[in-house]
């Protein structure tokens, strides 16, 4: 792996240098996973939901082709403008050229990870448009020049004083101040002035119905909302994936979306999108991005009916412990270790390790997305592509030769507990990453092998 | 009945006291045991690092010596998931499938199998049960937090026959000790912080000993245990079970 490259245990050893605070990242995650475990036990039937969720998604994976050809129709009937980005480049240039087009150089913009994964505000602000993120804790993040660390949860990294501090230097609040309600205030009537301003608006989708023609767009904050009936262009761009065949299947998907994100039972806003009101233009992005490609890996496809609740994240222990921007990506935790490799094998190789496969992901997922067992599967396919570092791999072939030899095990074993025991320190040093902050087993006088030989030897 | 005995390849050389538990219960109950001396690993450490395509050799040992027997049993969740869902064959695919259905892990087998419902066990102390992951999620030893299914645990139903033994509870009762084969090393970090979380859980709560059907996990947290100076101790599942009064 070349040094440029980010590495998650590099970044995630970093995160650990503050104990304190991971224990308040992790506590903080583990609470969300508490309400969500409360929603869902409040559903007797949860485990059918989640299979109905799962199929209605495989459905629409084996037949996206046609899906969007008839959610196209109908949203163009509609009077929907229809754009189609093959990739975040493309996707980019597209919003570009409309601001462009209407003399547009600020933009406010509702939640949307697929404009994260687009590095669409960057673009933009090299263009000279500046992007105003009305999602009050990306809003937060975008004050503090960083990335999302959670896709629910955008600022779910950093403490109320850190805000406030933030606040005073962007907005002008007084120093010290760290009350979340006067705070949220002053976000509110910061963002009021934008909303009344912004010409465009820019908007997610958590579902796009291929029978109607329609989009909507959850929130809690109901920013979406006031961004897009103050706009007299409204902008929304979506994966290919978020297309569902009927409006009745949102049933299904707006019981799941909330109770497995953060424990409501529905967001406060489910907005639908379905024609301009007059006077209004709507365009409506369809983004590919790679994931025609990963509809195309067998193994790997079914991660394409992730509907963003980052259930998956928030009971991650690994994820609680290292924070969001360790994964080096838009999307963070273990969802996100199996799309990334997706988008760039080298750039996120490291992704798919970054799991002990415990397995409470794929328990969790709302559309039950075999995620450890995909990240199991991404480790084969990055070790064959040649994505994993030389000193691995010759590590692995001599374990791999003495595991598979009797022999050369016996004797390694033996070799072994006789270093423990006579030359401790050959292990029991700081090199020994198992030994920075944990004992080595204490060696026994023999394997359970020779014990056996002694006290058994009746058998063969 | 024979069962052939599996013995993971770092319980052998690090905790030959759990393997010889498992060996001296199983006898116990009236099985017969064998125990193919030429054994090694299940190649979950490579698999689990990406290098799955290495360890053919590790599955042509564990056919070689144990698809003879009518049962194959192992103290380890995690080996015998990985041995269930990744043994293959090209050459004798009947047979790596057999492998793949005879195997159990020990609670699995006392419970399913022998359908065990006494036990003479006695085990004076309070007693914190972690849950292994692939043994719970893998090979649904008992039920998981997450899933809204009736709650049940096979590692439960046997130690509550141990006499004297005090189960303690847990404010998370299935959470991830962090050990997670190469993972350990490879994210020392949150290895670590993860280890002595779940740790800070069952001594917060009590408990003297930490039990679980994994040594990895135990072999993990004991050596965290050992570093901050715990008293608290781990010890083999099957530790526990073998315990008889002296």
């Amino acid at each position: 792996m070349s040094t440029q490259t980010k590495d998650h245990a590099e970044l995630a050893e970093i995160f650990n240098k503050d104990e304190a605070r991971v224990n308040w990242h992790d506590e903080t995650l583990w609470w969300v996973r508490q309400k969500r475990d409360k929603a869902a036990h409040q559903i007797p039937e949860w485990e059918l939901l989640r299979e109905t969720a799962s199929q209605i998604k495989n459905n629409v994976l084996s037949n996206l082709n046609n899906y969007l050809v008839q959610f196209e129709a109908q949203a163009k009937a509609n009077g929907v403008t229809v754009h189609w980005a093959a990739n975040a480049e493309e996707h980019n240039q597209i919003v570009h050229s409309l601001l462009t087009k209407h003399g547009i150089d600020r933009m406010v913009k509702s939640k949307s990870m697929l404009t994260e994964e687009c590095h669409l505000n960057e673009y933009l602000s090299q263009h000279g448009i500046e992007v105003i993120d009305s999602d009050l804790g990306e809003r937060i993040v975008q004050l503090a020049d960083e990335p999302p660390s959670h896709i629910v949860l955008p600022c779910i990294h950093k403490k109320k004083e850190e805000i406030g501090e933030l606040f005073h230097k962007h907005l002008g609040t007084p120093k010290g101040n760290a009350d979340p309600q006067f705070l949220t205030e002053t976000a509110r009537q910061h963002l009021r002035e934008t909303f009344l301003t912004r010409k465009a608006a820019l908007t997610g989708v958590n579902f796009a119905i291929a029978e109607t023609g329609e989009f909507v767009v959850c929130t809690n904050e109901g920013n979406a909302d006031m961004g897009a009936h103050l706009a007299d262009i409204h902008i929304a761009s979506m994966g290919i994936e978020k297309i569902i065949p009927q409006r009745k299947h949102l049933s299904v998907f707006l019981r799941l979306l909330t109770r497995s994100a953060t424990g409501q039972p529905i967001t406060t806003y489910s907005s639908h999108f379905k024609k301009p009101r007059s006077g209004q233009e709507m365009h409506l992005i369809l983004v590919d991005n790679q994931r025609t490609v990963q509809l195309g890996r067998k193994d790997f496809r079914n991660s394409l009916k992730c509907i963003r609740c980052a259930a998956c994240m928030n009971t991650c222990p690994v994820y609680r412990r290292s924070g969001g921007h360790s994964y080096h990506t838009a999307i963070a935790g273990p969802i996100g270790s199996i799309l990334a490799p997706n988008l760039d094998m080298r750039k996120f190789a490291d992704l798919p390790f970054a799991s002990t496969l415990c397995g409470s992901c794929s328990n969790v997922c709302p559309v039950k997305i075999n995620i450890h067992e995909q990240l199991y599967k991404w480790r084969q396919v990055l070790v064959k592509e040649g994505y994993v570092g030389t000193t691995k791999k010759l590590g692995m072939q001599a374990m791999t030769l003495t595991l598979s030899s009797p022999g050369f095990f016996k004797t390694a074993g033996k070799v072994g507990r006789f270093v423990m025991k006579y030359a401790p320190f050959a292990v029991s040093n700081p090199l020994n990453p198992w030994y920075k902050q944990r004992e080595m087993p204490a060696p026994p006088k023999e394997s359970f092998g020779e014990w056996y030989q002694k006290n058994r030897n009746h058998a063969k | 009945m024979t069962v052939g005995l599996f013995i993971p390849c770092y319980v052998n050389q690090f905790y030959p006291g759990a393997a010889i538990a498992t060996l001296q219960l199983l006898e116990k109950l009236g099985v017969n045991v064998a125990f193919p001396p030429n054994q090694t690993c299940c190649g979950q450490p490579m698999a689990n690092s990406g290098f799955e395509h290495l360890t053919q050799g590790c599955n042509d040992l564990i056919i070689k010596d144990f698809a003879k027997y009518d049962y194959i049993v192992c103290p380890s969740g995690s080996c015998v998931l990985h041995i269930k869902e990744h043994i293959h064959s090209e050459k004798e695919p009947v047979k790596a499938a057999s492998v793949s259905h005879k195997i159990y892990e020990l609670v699995e087998f006392l419970t399913d199998v022998l359908k065990v419902e006494n036990l003479n066990a006695h085990f004076p102390y309070k007693v914190g049960v972690h849950q292994s992951c692939h043994g719970q999620r893998g090979l649904k030893l008992s039920q998981m937090t997450e899933l809204v299914e009736p709650d049940f645990s096979k590692p439960l139903q046997l130690l509550n026959m141990v006499k004297e033994l005090e189960i303690i509870p847990l404010d998370r009762k299935d959470e991830c000790c962090g050990f997670g084969g190469t993972f350990c090393v490879a994210e020392e970090a949150v290895s670590v912080k993860m280890g002595k979380d779940r740790i800070a859980d069952h001594v917060s709560h009590g408990a003297e000993y930490i039990t679980g059907a994994d040594m990895s996990c135990l072999m993990h947290m004991e050596g965290i245990l050992r570093r901050q100076g715990s008293k608290t101790k781990v010890v083999h599942i099957a530790e526990i079970l073998n315990a008889e009064k002296v």
